[in-house]
């Protein structure tokens, strides 16, 4: 028994670490977050680095790793915020592709970087108004508002009765939004009887997608997260006042402390959801759920509290520590906010009508 | 990841169902220390490995090789039907592992068998009035005369201490030595001459707790574990396995199984109170937590099995684990609204009224073993490395 991170996981996460510390420092989160630098070219080193293929079978040049690889990814990513897309085109694509069948050529170039494809389908979690997609002979027509990785050539969207779509970004109307979290794009699609190649007619499928989105998203919020309690402890162990570091007041020792109590159990919560989507289809679903909307919770404790920690310094732009406690406050709205993600949870075990 | 037991263990797991399956009527169900029925299901459990199990055989115990994972995957299956694990308390828990690393082999042999057959209840006297956080300020003394110590002090909230036969004890041997440095770890009889009992109620309304006072206690010199002005260490050895013991997810898992079934039989207003979506929140958000913790859990094992140290994962296991499963029973509660007070002899007792004892229950776990101050101290400052408190020059006053 080996409850935890392969060797090579390990060795993949420190190697992607390293990497990252390297190109993404806080000055190109700035300058990406501002539009002063467009992030296709960090998109290209991640590619150089293997992440677009990662989950896609060798034979279509990938690397054909688990969705638990992708995790330890998401999680090196959200500890360094970094401004550029990975869940539709390194995860959500390859698997959903995958699942379909017959999309060889589409994986083969996602697997090279040479495609991207966003994420249309938040609607399916819970659609606010005058939002969602009808099919109607083929043809996708109606709003999505939310999409994920904005910007892509190609989306995944889903209508009422959950089946999924590909759509090319050129036959749609599009514009993008700002949001708090400038380290990921949105953007809205409006469909009028727009042709689509419909992927799956399976409901599952997109459940499946929606699932291994939650535990990515959940991941970057552990990762994050984890880098705003190093950064206030590393605070707390240097900012002096009253003659003594902050961080021999219980009132500071023990915000972390509780961070940290917080957060460590996470860590095994988000392994063994990712875990689960590969290795335990039959609880994959309930513990994305937890995982999801338990992140969420824990993210915005740890995300308010060490921005605390930080005194004024913390609710400035000069440490930039809001860069990640927007994207943590990005990735618990995304997809389900934790009140629906945990209703799904109490339906997935027929608590719930 | 790979969290199969493998086949072997699958094997010892059917085993262990099957007996739980077959001796299930046997086992106690909250009898007190020395009954009959309590003494007979030690035994046989020891017999099947499943108590004392890796006791050495020469000390009464059952002498299997230390394996984590069937002593897991007892604890597992035995927590699941709800059954009586055997007797616990602070002898088994804490004096054994104790004695089987420092103690001398008379110790061994005299203490050892009676204490894991039930045979021999003991207390822990470690807090004193002035002494609690701060243990290791502690002033019950205990000063060589010929052949025998003779302890005078005051303890309290020595839980069972009303029905131990025996108490392991922390006393000032060295008056001179810095406060770490002067403790002994001494054993006596609780009936000696020189030991008054008083008990305290608690919350629950139960008085399982006591202040104990000594006067002139003599105690055979040989009685004393580990050597003298050496006993905080001997403690210290084992408050890491009490606090272990404290969060246990496997039974806070199994209260979050009784906590469902109560949330779809219990009803408001004609519905049931899983149907109303605040309180089904509230279910959720715990479940997640439990989860969390469950999963933290079996790193921790894995981190034991592999001879790695859990660090942080290990840590907040006290902290996080006491916290949870107090708000748990506290949803128990809740649940019932008005029904939910009920308490001692009423009609209207639900799951014989342990939502309410439970929740007062664990908050003297919070408050036991290390607070939760005491636990956010350790996790900042071993954990996060975060400065010690500076000790101020004078002390301070009121
Ligand atoms: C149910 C129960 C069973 C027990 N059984 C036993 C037993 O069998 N044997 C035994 O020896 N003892 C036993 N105890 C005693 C227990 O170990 C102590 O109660 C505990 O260590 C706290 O000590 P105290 O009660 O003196 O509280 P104090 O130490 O006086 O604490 C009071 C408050 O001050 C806080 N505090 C104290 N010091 C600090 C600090 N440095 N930083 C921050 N906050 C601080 C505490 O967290 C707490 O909130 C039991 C206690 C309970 C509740």
């Amino acid at each position: 028994m080996d409850f935890g991170l392969s060797e090579e996981q390990s060795l993949f996460q420190d190697s992607l670490d390293a990497y990252l510390g390297d190109r993404v420092g806080l000055e190109r989160v700035r300058r990406i977050a501002a539009g002063k630098e467009d992030p296709q070219a960090l998109r290209r080193e991640l590619v150089e680095f293997g992440l677009s293929g990662l989950l896609i079978a060798e034979r279509h040049g990938g690397v054909g790793l688990a969705p638990m690889d992708a995790a330890v990814a998401a999680e090196c990513l959200g500890h360094h915020v970094t401004p550029a897309p990975f869940l539709g085109s390194s995860v959500v694509a390859p698997l959903a592709l995958t699942l379909a069948g017959g999309q060889t050529e589409r994986l083969q170039q996602l697997a090279a970087g040479e495609l991207t494809i966003g994420l249309a389908f938040a609607e399916a979690v819970g659609a606010r108004a005058d939002a969602g997609l009808v099919a109607k002979g083929g043809k996708l027509s109606g709003k999505s508002l939310y999409v994920l990785d904005y910007g892509a050539e190609e989306y995944l969207a889903a209508d009422a009765e959950r089946r999924l779509y590909l759509v090319a970004a050129a036959a749609v109307a599009h514009q993008p939004l700002a949001t708090v979290d400038r380290t990921r794009t949105v953007g809205e699609l409006v469909f009028q009887e727009t042709p689509a190649t419909l992927l799956s007619e399976d409901p599952d499928c997109l459940h499946t997608l929606i699932d291994t989105a939650w535990v990515m998203l959940a991941a970057d919020t552990l990762g994050a997260a984890q880098n705003m309690l190093d950064q206030a402890v590393a605070y707390a162990k240097e900012r002096e006042q009253f003659n003594r570091p902050i961080g021999s007041f219980q009132a500071v020792k023990h915000l972390c402390a509780e961070m940290a109590a917080q957060l460590e159990p996470c860590r095994a919560l988000v392994w063994y959801a990712a875990h689960a989507l590969s290795a335990a289809p039959d609880e994959a679903h309930l513990v994305a759920c937890h995982a999801k909307a338990h992140l969420a919770e824990v993210g915005a404790f740890v995300a308010r509290t060490a921005t605390e920690v930080h005194g004024g310094m913390g609710f400035t732009d000069l440490l930039g520590l809001h860069y990640w406690f927007k994207r943590i406050g990005f990735n618990r709205q995304a997809l389900g906010t934790p009140e629906l993600v945990r209703e799904e949870a109490a339906r997935a075990q027929n608590l719930a009508a | 990841m790979d969290l199969s037991y493998g086949a072997d263990y699958k094997a010892f797991r059917d085993a262990v169902r099957r007996f739980v399956k077959t001796h299930r009527h046997k086992a106690p169900k909250g009898d007190g220390p020395r009954s009959p029925k309590v003494l007979d299901w030690q035994k046989l459990l020891i017999e099947n490995g499943y108590a004392a199990r890796t006791i050495p055989r020469a000390y009464g115990g059952f002498g299997a090789k230390p394996d984590i994972l069937l002593s897991r995957i007892i604890a597992e299956e035995f927590a699941a039907a709800q059954v009586s694990q055997g007797i616990g308390g602070q002898g088994i828990a804490m004096l054994v592992p104790t004695l089987l690393e420092v103690g001398t082999e008379a110790q061994k042999q005299q203490f050892i068998r009676p204490t894991i057959y039930g045979e021999m209840v003991w207390c822990q006297g470690y807090s004193e009035p002035n002494a609690g956080s701060d243990l290791a300020s502690l002033r019950t003394s205990a000063v060589l005369d010929g052949d025998e110590w003779v302890v005078n002090g005051h303890k309290i909230w020595t839980s069972t201490a009303h029905l131990a036969d025996w108490i392991f004890c922390l006393v000032r041997t060295e008056p001179e030595a810095p406060k770490h440095q002067g403790i002994s770890f001494l054993l006596f009889r609780m009936d000696s001459p020189g030991i008054d009992v008083r008990p305290l109620v608690d919350m629950t309304g139960i008085a399982n707790f006591n202040e104990v006072f000594f006067a002139d206690v003599r105690v055979p010199k040989q009685q004393i574990v580990g050597a003298r002005g050496e006993g905080w260490k001997v403690a210290n050895a084992i408050l890491g396995h009490e606090r272990d013991a404290l969060g246990d997810p496997n039974l806070t898992l199994s209260r979050l199984n009784a906590l469902t079934k109560l949330m779809q039989t219990e009803t408001i207003d004609g519905r049931r109170v899983l149907d109303h979506p605040v309180y089904r929140d509230r279910l959720m958000k715990i479940q997640a937590r439990v989860m969390a913790m469950r999963f933290n859990d079996m790193r921790v094992l894995s981190a034991r099995i592999n001879g790695q140290d859990a660090g942080l994962a290990r840590l907040i296991v006290k902290l996080q684990g006491t916290e949870l499963r107090h708000e748990l029973e506290q949803l128990g509660i809740d649940a019932m609204g008005e029904l939910g007070l009920a308490y001692g002899k009423n009609p209207h007792l639900r799951d014989h009224g342990n939502w309410q004892s439970h929740y007062m229950f664990y908050l003297g776990l919070i408050i036991g073993g290390g607070t939760s101050q005491i636990q956010k101290n350790i996790i900042g400052e071993r954990g996060l490395g975060l400065p010690r408190e500076p000790k101020p020059q004078t002390p301070l006053k009121r």
